[in-house]
């Protein structure tokens, strides 16, 4: 029952978060989403994944947007045109596109499910001694699949310079 | 009745990638394109995550009361997902800030009706 | 102004150290719980950002120069693949642990990890903190920009 109700709750934020025009209120709300969704996937066992989802989501982009939104406006204008009956009615034609890929997946929480048995049981039964880390997510991200954090680590990298190179401003020299 | 007990929570889980779709798509502000951008992501993420939930199963860390395990992999994958959205947004912001230096506004269809007048006066001159 | 100020500034004095301490903490356990280099990085860039908030830029920029936090954001990636190019030195793959020269090729194993987690977390510390100082340079008029 829980995790119907932090659900529910979830859809609620969102729908709050892109209905109010006032963007402040619009990112307090994104951040409430943060940390509903950090408490869902506590539920789901991703503890993991609900710790930088609190850290990142509910920390870093709540102040990164508020931090935009000193730098521009803080209301959004009223809406304009009828684009948004064209929006909502290729959100409902994807959202019934999607329901229908449903129907062929496996039932939710099925053991026999083709992502638990095909090279999950090596992971889950050797980490342990191959690695000798028994948080199995560190042993995957470090050990199995450390090319991939490389790549991870560069794409922050580079998402800093780009941020210096689009944003900073050399202080003027008088003699220049 | 079991068919709609065994796939509800998907169906809750798209629900929510359309309400971040349709912020995407409908809003004119960009700012608030971003913000449809994040909790779409958001949303596809729980949807993997999902899938490695087993029925039974603990937290992926090894524990000697537990018998069966969750999926850690979906638990990695989307852990490099988190880090690469924040970059986007951070990335996205910055892009955002430059854009309102330059136009003056940060609604769309302003800032194209700015840009044709700006390719009509530059093909005057020229 | 300072009579105003005064609570937030105290309470914040107080708390980044355990911050800090905390960032560190789940750096190097993410091997026995959850946690790991990119969470730490992250705790540790937001004591950053809030000690920026309270105190001001200026004060801020006094102790984390933006020639520090510059290569702080490189150097994190070049230990981690310089761990891996150490592997290749001593004869196995690249970013296979285990030939790395300690007492076990188990104790490899932990140390590379080990290392691989400290470079993740200090990049992921300074481009967060590097990102929120190059954010919030709002150039106010008579305002000057960021001053080194």
């Amino acid at each position: 029952m829980i995790d119907l109700f932090l659900l529910l709750l979830l859809a609620l934020t969102a729908l709050a978060a892109v209905h109010v025009r006032d963007l402040l209120a619009s990112g307090i709300m994104l951040s409430a989403y943060s940390l509903l969704m950090a408490l869902v996937w506590v539920n789901l066992n991703a503890v993991d994944v609900a710790f930088t989802e609190a850290s990142v989501g509910a920390g870093i982009t709540t102040v990164l947007l508020i931090a935009a939104l000193s730098r521009t406006r803080r209301r959004e204008e009223a809406p304009r045109g009828y684009g948004r009956l064209l929006a909502a009615l290729i959100v409902v034609l994807t959202g019934a596109v999607l329901v229908y890929g449903t129907v062929d997946m496996p039932a939710y929480g099925d053991p026999h499910a083709p992502a638990y048995t095909h090279v999950v049981p090596r992971y889950i039964e050797k980490s342990d001694e191959e690695t000798g880390v028994i948080n199995m997510v560190t042993a995957l991200l470090a050990s199995y699949r450390g090319y991939d954090t490389l790549g991870e680590t560069t794409v922050i990298f580079t998402a800093g310079a780009s941020l210096v190179l689009l944003l900073r401003r050399k202080k003027k020299e008088d003699d220049e | 009745m079991e068919f709609i007990l065994a796939k509800y929570n998907y169906w809750i889980y798209i629900a929510i990638m359309m309400i971040g779709f349709y912020a995407m798509i409908a809003s004119n502000n960009l700012i608030k394109k971003i913000i449809g951008m994040n909790i779409f992501q958001t949303a596809v993420f729980l949807f993997y995550i999902s899938i490695g939930k087993v029925d039974g199963g603990t937290a992926p860390i090894i524990w000697d009361k537990a018998v069966r395990y969750d999926n850690p992999l979906p638990h990695v994958l989307i852990l490099t997902a988190i880090v690469v959205s924040v970059s986007t947004t951070a990335v996205a912001f910055a892009i955002i800030a430059g854009i309102y230096k330059k136009f003056g506004t940060i609604e769309e269809d302003k800032i194209i009706e700015l840009k044709k007048k700006d390719a009509e006066e530059a093909a005057e001159k020229s | 102004m300072v009579a105003e100020n005064i609570i937030r500034r105290v309470v914040t004095r107080i708390m980044v150290p355990f911050i800090q301490l905390y960032a560190l903490y789940v750096i190097v356990h993410g091997d026995s719980g959850p946690g790991g280099g990119f969470q730490g990085g992250v705790i540790l860039g937001a004591s950053i950002i809030l000690y920026t908030i309270i105190f001001g830029r200026r004060a801020a920029r006094k102790r984390l120069p933006v020639l520090a936090g510059d290569i702080f954001s490189s150097v994190g990636v070049l230990i981690y693949a310089g761990v891996g190019i150490a592997c290749l030195f001593f004869g196995g793959n690249y970013l296979q642990y285990n030939v790395l020269p300690f007492h076990s090729p188990h104790l490899a194993g932990h140390m590379g990890i080990f290392f691989i987690e400290i470079g993740v977390g200090v990049t992921v510390a300074a481009v967060m903190a590097s990102i929120y100082f190059e954010m919030s340079n709002v150039d106010r008029g008579k305002q000057e920009a960021d001053e080194d």
